[in-house]
Order: structure tokens, then sequence, then C-alpha cells
């Protein structure tokens, strides 16, 4: 192990985020700026009649008003992720810059404002005359594909974007038939608000004499907003637009997506002459920016008396919105069917899932992206199964892990489509977290507490996710993946000095990757973490790279950054051994220096070195001067994080309250880079899944109105509202890196929502309370309580 | 999230704060900002002028009166209450749940009573306090007894045109400190999002010789403003202090909620219903170990 890798060095971008230095989007300010607005659709369905803008346009300090039809000329935006090939087509069904005709959920914007600042163009949004012919609306996937529900589309059968099937049919129902109980549950995996505290932002620059575009963005993934946008809609060559993402206070996904609001200040840029700036309101981002989640499924899972599971059979309405956003059609599909099997030998597997259109907000990845979904099913299924054959949670789980030995696993009924779980080690991970929670002495607690009136329940979560996308031959596939590659790039330049530039493709959003990345490279080249300074977001001087999602930036792009390094150390090393006169098979490189084997004393240092080729006077034979390197990093397969985490709850039978008493989480995410980090990713992860467990859930009315509209509505979580969290971990490296990384931006959330969701119903399993829909608000588990005791209304 | 555009005045002075409001007509008085400002920023307020009293020292502050009661001046932050010992427990312990500690270094207990949102605190626990709202207008000063001040949701007795300067709290013993002769407490089942009352219970109990001697009773956040729990106080009065008594006496509180009962998807009418006595006896209890 070198000298950084595993330690928890400080983060490097905290002293200006901390100092309210950090420049965010919203910071940017440019000469003759002007400001945005965007007036969205009053209604979740209707037919635009009519829009006037002359007394919008006629107040003073008001550029310009314009509509859909001022950018008829632009396609919809394109669809980055056709699942089920054949059944989405690109820029179909995808929002456009301004919708022209037709609005299909209340956040699709109808009209925009250009004011001399964001005051009068609010001003402004309120002259607009708008005349509607508001439409039936539904915004229940499941009631959206029978007879009778309102059509959104034309393409689009009972509301049916898509029918995805994986497994095998015939095997499940044969794996059920062999079953001696077979439980079937119907359950809700809620909507979900993301909610980052920086909203969505574009800022839009044109200069005329070279056609050119700069576009500050608040994104994930620059170089692909950059390509989507000039390629996709404005029709221009990416040569001519520089995107720039500015620090993001957070994303979780919702800033992966390519918004029709990025397309529309460049369009404006160039029509007004002068820069525009939109930044998107709390309200916004409440209504326009992708949601998360949003699943009906029923589920049929089968076990022997033994407890060991015989076949598990899927079928999900999921949620897609009004229109899809860019790789809406991905997250329920390939992110969620294809982990169904989860830490478990389950023989028999087979899941449909339903693409359906709604009249509400645009559905797409939101942490964890359609693992969470698998995760807590899976894990619910587990404890109902557990229930109905009578047997501990904690024994039935361990009954069914995929061994060690087993490893690389290949879930049955091909439903990872070739890939293979790489290293796993479930049952330590497992009884570690039972050892902290003092499980058996729990237990005893838990009868004991029963026995007084009292509910206290404790829920396990046994996860696995899938990290590191991905091998670009499996997530190319037109249909399984979006037909594109997910590698990810690095770029270190070597100044005179020795110190290091690292450039990655990957671009952060509070996942301290300035230090972790910067990490890798000082660990491999032996010098200072602080000599490696990482740049990231501005697709000017970074190479091109997928962007920081699904948490592979560690898996993929830092593999890439190893490999760059290990370059610049073998020319490091030939060139010293230049300096040094001697053999290049006579020296070696160690701590930042090189030298003759058997004679540290007399060493050249990285720095000496790096300066030998800047100057580069005095060279090897066919050496190039600089000790630079790009790399790209296609990883051989997907990685496989996993662990058990415990929730301790306690419910008040008066209130229905859940207190939530103690959380454990035992994690395996392979080589751990900064363990100060990755408890941090855990510790906000997992306040995030509690949340949709207990607390989080967007509402929306029959007539598609978000009546969780703002955060007067919407529950995010808060730090009172949760114990410390114990923490720890095993280590299973995985082989197919040479750091043995997993990545760990996502487990948090994959793993927790199902620990607290079954926590809840072990606490309500005395009243015979088999299952309850998230969130599991005091006022629902209240009037299940009210229910089960044989009153309630 | 932009206001709409306003003209803004400092007053320096309470009688330069009312005749600026005398010239404009239609103005809003801009104390903390914490309800006015979000309703300007979502335009469900455009009142064409602001007329800011922040700065007007004499309005800052608690003083504790010859009765042993405190008068507390408009601007006193909930954060200030909060701190306070020389207000009523139940005040101070309602204060320190508002918000989050930013709300409560910006929050004024006179904002928050003249905006008299239905799911707030503080008009609760004044309730139960029987407050008097000490008020100036063009004519002079007038108090206004708290029972006489809320109207409706949004809706007081204080004319626009008047300006709240201090809120009187008597000690139910003059010549005691409140706290000395009253025992006091709020009790509330927060909005999960808003943290606003879904529930809240006040209680203002004197014990004589084990026996509840006085008691003031108050819930809000359930109805459209906050009331008065007569039947709670008529059944704990006289009574022997001890749980099934208090029970007893909380659960009286359904005669007290009248038939207009807040339903929301957070919390329906009959979970609020079903709540109601809950608090009322977390307030009584917490009431009563302080009295």
């Amino acid at each position: 192990m070198g000298k950084y890798l595993g330690e928890s060095v400080k983060r490097k971008e905290d002293p200006q985020m901390i100092t309210g230095e950090a420049k965010y989007l919203d910071d940017v300010k440019l000469p003759g700026m002007l400001h945005a607005a965007i007036l969205r659709s009053l209604y979740a369905h209707a037919k635009i009649l009519s829009i006037d803008t002359e007394k919008a346009a006629a107040l003073p300090g008001v550029v310009g008003v314009f509509t859909g039809k001022d950018f008829e000329d632009l396609p919809a935006l394109p669809c980055a992720w056709q699942a089920a090939a054949g059944r989405i087509e690109n820029n179909v069904n995808m929002p456009r810059v301004l919708e022209i005709d037709r609005a299909t959920f209340t956040g699709a914007g109808i009209a925009v404002v250009v004011a001399e600042d964001r005051y009068i163009a609010e001003d402004a949004l309120s002259l607009i005359e708008v005349e509607y012919e508001p439409l039936p609306t539904v915004v229940d996937a499941e009631k959206a594909t029978q007879a009778g529900a309102p059509q959104l589309h034309e393409n689009a059968e009972n509301n049916i974007a898509f029918d995805w099937n994986i497994g095998d049919q015939a095997a499940v129902e044969r794996g059920l038939a062999e079953a001696d109980v077979v439980v079937k549950q119907r359950l809700v995996n809620q909507r979900l608000i993301p909610t980052p505290i920086d909203t969505r932002g574009a800022i839009a620059q044109y200069t005329p004499a070279s056609e050119e575009y700069t576009l500050w963005l608040t994104s994930q993934t620059p170089h692909i907003m950059r390509l989507l946008i000039t390629a996709f809609v404005l029709g221009i060559p990416e040569t001519k637009m520089r995107v720039i993402a500015p620090k993001i206070g957070g994303g979780f996904g919702t800033k992966i997506s390519l918004y029709p609001e990025y397309c529309l200040m460049a369009a404006l840029a160039k029509k007004v002459g002068q820069p525009v700036k939109w930044v998107e309101t709390r309200q916004e981002n409440y209504v326009a920016t992708s949601h998360g989640r949003d699943h009906v499924t029923t589920f049929e899972v089968g076990a022997k008396h033994d407890g060991s599971i015989t076949g598990l059979n899927v079928k999900t309405y999921a949620n897609l919105g009004g229109i899809l956003s860019t790789i809406g059609p991905g997250t329920p599909t390939t992110l969620y069917g294809r982990i169904l099997s989860g830490a478990y030998k389950i023989p028999n597997l087979a899941c449909q899932v339903l693409g359906v259109y709604t009249n509400t907000g645009m559905t797409d990845a939101y942490r964890g992206a359609g693992r969470p979904e698998a995760t807590y099913l899976l894990e619910r299924a587990i404890d109902l199964v557990a229930d109905a054959v009578g047997m501990d949670p904690a024994e039935i789980r361990r009954k069914n892990f995929i061994q060690p030995e087993d490893f690389p696993y290949e879930p049955a009924n091909n439903m990872l489509n070739g890939l293979k779980y790489d290293s796993g080690n479930y049952e330590i991970a497992l009884d570690r977290a039972l050892e902290m929670v003092d499980y058996e002495g729990f237990r005893q607690q838990q009868e004991k507490a029963r026995q007084e009136g009292r509910y206290l329940g404790l829920g396990l979560s046994s996860y696995v996710e899938i990290c590191g996308a991905a091998p670009s031959a499996w997530i190319g596939l037109p249909g399984e993946g979006w037909g594109a590659a997910m590698w990810e790039s690095a770029n270190i330049r070597v100044q005179l000095t020795g110190k290091a530039t690292l450039t990655v493709g990957s671009q952060a959003q509070g996942q301290g990757h300035e230090t972790t990345m910067a990490q890798i490279v000082a660990d491999v080249l032996g010098i200072p973490v602080d000599d490696v300074n990482v740049q990231q977001g501005d697709t000017l001087g970074t190479p091109f790279g997928y962007g920081t999602y699904a948490s592979r930036s560690a898996a993929v792009g830092g593999i890439a950054a190893h490999n760059s390094a290990q370059q610049i150390k073998e020319k490091a090393r030939k060139l010293g051994a230049h300096m040094l006169e001697a053999s290049e098979t006579d020296v070696v490189y160690e701590d930042g220096k090189v030298f003759v084997k058997g004679s540290p004393d007399n060493a050249k240092t990285f720095a000496e070195i790096a300066g030998a080729a800047a100057l580069a006077y005095d060279l090897p034979e066919g050496m190039e001067p600089f000790l630079d390197d790009v790399s790209y990093y296609d990883p051989p397969e997907c990685t496989y994080p996993f662990g058990t985490h415990i929730c301790l709850v306690e419910i008040d039978g008066d209130t229905g309250h859940v207190d939530v008493k103690r959380y454990i989480a035992v994690d395996d995410i392979g080589q751990v880079i900064n363990p100060m980090i990755v408890d941090g990713q855990l510790h906000g992860g997992i306040a995030q899944g509690v949340a949709q467990a207990l607390w989080e859930g967007a509402v929306y009315s029959e007539n598609g109105q978000l009546a969780s509209g703002s955060l007067m509505d919407y529950s995010v979580p808060r730090a009172e509202n949760l114990p410390n969290f114990e923490m720890d971990r095993t280590v299973t490296l995985s082989p197919t890196n040479p750091l043995g990384v997993k990545g760990v931006g996502e487990a948090g959330t994959i793993a927790s929502t199902a620990a607290a969701a079954n926590a809840v119903m072990d606490a309500l399993a005395p009243l015979g309370i088999k299952h309850l829909d998230m969130p599991l608000t005091a006022q629902k588990i209240w009037q299940a309580i009210q229910e089960a005791n044989g009153g309630g209304d | 999230m932009h206001p709409p555009k306003f003209d803004y005045y400092r007053a320096h002075s309470v009688s330069e704060a009312i005749s600026l409001m005398q010239h404009h007509g239609q103005a809003k008085f801009l104390a903390g900002g914490h309800s006015l400002i979000p309703a300007l920023n979502i335009r469900l307020s455009d009142p064409g002028v602001l007329i800011d009293i922040g700065s007007i020292d004499e309005l800052k502050g608690i003083l504790v009166t010859r009765d042993g009661g405190c008068r507390i001046g408009a601007l006193t932050t909930h954060a200030s209450i909060a701190a306070s010992g020389d207000v009523p427990m139940a005040l101070s312990e309602a204060a320190a749940l508002i918000g989050d500690p930013q709300v409560r270094n910006r929050g004024t207990i006179g904002g928050n009573v003249a905006h008299v949102d239905p799911a707030s605190d503080l008009p609760t626990v004044l309730t139960a306090l029987h407050a008097t709202l000490e008020v100036s207008g063009p004519t002079g000063n007038r108090s206004i007894s708290v029972d006489e001040c809320f109207i409706d949701i949004f809706t007081t007795a204080i004319r626009d045109s008047e300006l709240l300067e201090s809120i009187h709290i008597r000690s139910p013993h003059p010549g005691r400190m409140f706290n000395d002769a009253a025992g006091s407490a709020y009790a509330k089942l927060p909005n999960p999002a808003s943290h606003y009352a879904m529930v809240g219970a006040a209680a203002v109990i004197s014990v004589r010789d084990g026996h509840c001697d006085t008691a003031s009773v108050a819930v809000g956040g359930l109805t459209p403003t906050a009331r008065r729990a007569h039947a709670v106080e008529a059944a704990l009065v006289g009574q022997m202090i001890n749980d099934a008594n208090l029970e007893q006496a909380a659960g009286a509180v359904q005669d007290d909620l009248g038939d207009e009962i807040l339903d929301d998807f957070h919390a329906s009418a009959a979970y609020r219903r079903a709540m109601a006595p809950l608090f009322v006896k977390q307030a009584l209890e917490k009431a009563v170990l302080r009295a």
C-alpha cells in the first residue's frame, strides 16, 4: 500500500467552499449579461392555443419574449438511452427548447422572457397571456395503461413507451411451482424529488465573429452536454462550443441529463447578441428538473421450507413522466432489472418493466438510479419470505447468499446479459453488522419491549450494487445501453518544477475528486498530494469523458488516472537512468526518486527528472520532452460493492412516529482511497435512503399539479431525524482493476431504504401488519395500527 | 423567486414608521422578513412599498414588568426569546422549536404574530398566556387581547395602519415572577417538511396542595386560528394532579376543537383530531412539573 491510498487526506476543495469563495454557476457574471425567466405550463395536460407576448415585450427593460414557434427549426432533444430497441425514437416525445402546441406536465416551458435583470424578466412573465385548452390527465403509471386513460402520445398506445422483458418467464414459473411457499406482494416505490441545494442553471455567450458558443452549465457531464447540444440539437460542430461546469452544489443524478433550458440559452444568446443567464428557482427545480423512482411493482417470490429461494418474478410499471428525460428509459430497465438477483443465488428470475407516460415531471436517475428500487424490492421480498417460512431474517439471507467461491458469479437466466459479479464475501459483512448491533441481545430486548406494548424493530438490508459503469461493449449495445461507450479519461502534465496537473473527463459535484484523484496520482509517483492539481469540468483543456454518476469515477476515471501515472513513472524511470548514466534495467523508482538498485543515496528526484524532461536538451535518444500522458480506461467488467445495513427503530404506538434509534452500516467497496470521504458519501446516502423510507414523497393531485411543490411540503431529511451512524467496512478487492476499487457514491442510498422499511415492518409485526408502502409517515403508521386494532376510519 | 418592484423606506422610530404608513397607504412593515419576503418572492404579495422597522431599537428586547410578567418588543427575535429566562417557559420552549438557527436569528415575535399563520407556534402559546398586544396607530395606542386578535387564517385585529409594538404578558400572581407563579409548557406535532405545527398545545398551570389551582390551555395548528381549550381547563381545575386526571382533561380537548379541522396530505383531519389529546397531555404534564 502506498503513502496516500487509504489515507483520510483533508479535502482540497473545502477551504474555498467553507469560506464562500467557491464559484457556483450563479456566481458567474459576464459583461452585458441579460437574464431569462421561463413561463411554464399552468396545466399538466393542455393544448396551447395561443400565446400573446405583446404586453410583456412592451415592459421597459424587456429585451425579447419568445415562444416555441421562435425555435421551430430546432429538433426536440435526443434520447440518449433508448432502452428496448425500436420502441423509443430519438427526438420524439422528448422536450423541445420550448413546447409549441401542447404541454404534458406542469414543468414544461412554453415561453421565455429575456430582460435586463431577473426582476423585470419575472415581472414580464405575468404579462404573457396564454390561451389553453385543458386536456384530461393521468398521473399514476398503472392507471395510465388501463382502458379509457387519457392518451399522451400517438406512438405510445396505452401510454406504454416500452415493454422490457429479461430473464426467463417459463423458468420462473417452474421455479415458483417448485416452491413450498409463494409470496405475492404489490409495492410502490414512490416518486422522489432529488433536491440538490444548488438548483440548475445555464449561461450562454455567443461570439458572432468566430461563431463560437461558451456555455456554463450545472452539469455532471460537460462533455456529453457539448456533444448533444451541438451535434443533436443546434446542428453545429462540437469545436464551436466550449462547456464549463463550475462548482456544483449537489447533483444526485439530476444534472446528468440534457435539459431544454441549456439549448434555449445558447439559442437566445445568438438571437439577442448578448450573454443570457438563467438560474432555476426552487419551484422550477421541483416541477422541471427530473424526479426519481416512481415504480408500481407486483412480484412473486417462491421458497422451500428451508428458506431457499426458488424463483422471483417481477412486473413493474415505471412512471417516465409526460415526456422522456435523456436517459429516462435506461434507469428503470438496465439499471434496475439486471440487478434483481441481488446478493442471492436465485435460480429462476424474470422481470418485465412497462415504461409509462403520465402527466407528471420527467423521471430519471436519482442517486442509485434503479438499484435502490431493486434492492428495496428484493430486501422486502426476503423478509416476507422469511416470515412466510418462519425463518430468522438474518438466517434466510445467509442461506441464500452467493458464496465466495461462486465468484465471478453470473446471475441466472442471463439477467445481467453476460456480465458477472466481480468478487464478494457477503457473509462476513452480515456477521460484522450483526455483531455490531448485538443481534441476539436485540431480539431479547425486542421481545421484552413487545410484552410492554412497545414497538421495537430491526431491519436488515444486504445489498449488492453495480458500479463502475461500464464495459463499453456492454453498455454500448443499443437497447441494452445507450449506444455509446463509458470509458473514462485522464491526462497528466508534469510541469518543469515537478508539479503535476491531472485533467479528467469526470465532473465532481461533491464527491471530492480534487482530493481522491490527486491521492491516486501522488501515490503512484511518490510525490506530495499537494503537488497534484486536479482540473475538471471544462471541455477546453480536459479530455473527453462521460462524466460523474453511477458511482463510476473511482473505478473507471480513477483507473485512467492511475494508468496515466504509471506511464509517467516509467518514463521518469528511464530518464532518471539516463541522468544517472546507468542502465534502465539497473534503476528503480521508489518514493519519488530514481536510483540504481542498492544505492538510494545517489538518486534523482521526480522534480529533477521533470525539470530535465521539460528543458529537454539532454534526453535519451527517441524520448519526447515532458512527462505527459493521456490514458483512456475501459473497464473489462463492472464492480459490485456490497454490504449489510441494519436499522433499529422504535415506533410510538400513539402517534405512529418512527424514531430511528441506531443505524449500522458495514460496507465493502473494495480498496478505500480516502476513508473520510467514503464515510461522508455513506452518511449522505444513508440519510437520503432513510428519508425515502420514512419521510419523502412527491405528491401529485389527480389533475397533475405538484402538491409537494416546495420545501414547505416536501420532507427532506434533517440531521435531528437521524442517529450517529455506526460504520465499519470489510475489504474485498475488485479483481477487475489494478487498484481493487469498487465505488461508493450510491451505496448508502441503495442499502438504507430497505433497512429502514424492514425495521418498521419488523416493529409492526406483532400487529399482523406485513407491508405498508413508503413513505412510512407517522400518519400512515397510526392509521395502520388503528386498523390492525379494529379501529380506524 | 424575485420580488416585484417595491419602494423601500427605513423607519427610525415608531412615529416615523406610522407616518410613513399613513403616507403610503398600501405599504407593509418589514421586520425579520421571514414571512413577508417569501410571500413577495413567490409573488403572493405585491404591496409596492416596504417600511423597514428593523432598526427601531425601542422595539427590541424583553423587559420584566413590575408584576413579574414581561413586555416583549415586537422585534425581539425567536432566538432571544428561546434563550430568555424572563419569559414564560412555554414561550421560550415554543420559540426554540421554530425553524432553524438562521430563522430564529432573524424571525421576530411581532412579525410572527402579525402574520398569524394558522400552523405557527407562538399564537397558540400567547393565547394560553392571555397576552395583550400593544399597538400604535395614527390615532394613538391601544391594547388588544389575544382572544380578540386572531380572527382567521392570516387575519388579525391589528389594522393596516397600526404597528405592533410589544406583547405584554402578566404574571398569574402579581408580584411573583411568571415562572415562579405558574408552570407553562408547549408541545407540538411538527409537519415533517415545514416543521410548522400540525398540532400545537400550550398549557399554563398553577398547583396548590397537589390540586390544579388555575389552568389556561390553548391549541393551534389544527384549527384556522389558535383557540382556548376551555373544556380542558374546566376538566382540570380543582382536580388532583395525577396521570388519570391529566389524561381525562386532555381528552376533553375534543369539545374545544370545533368542526373546522385543517386537513392536508401530511395529516388528515382525523389524524390531527386523534393527536390533539396526546399533545395537550404532553403540555399539561410538562407544565405540571414546572408548576
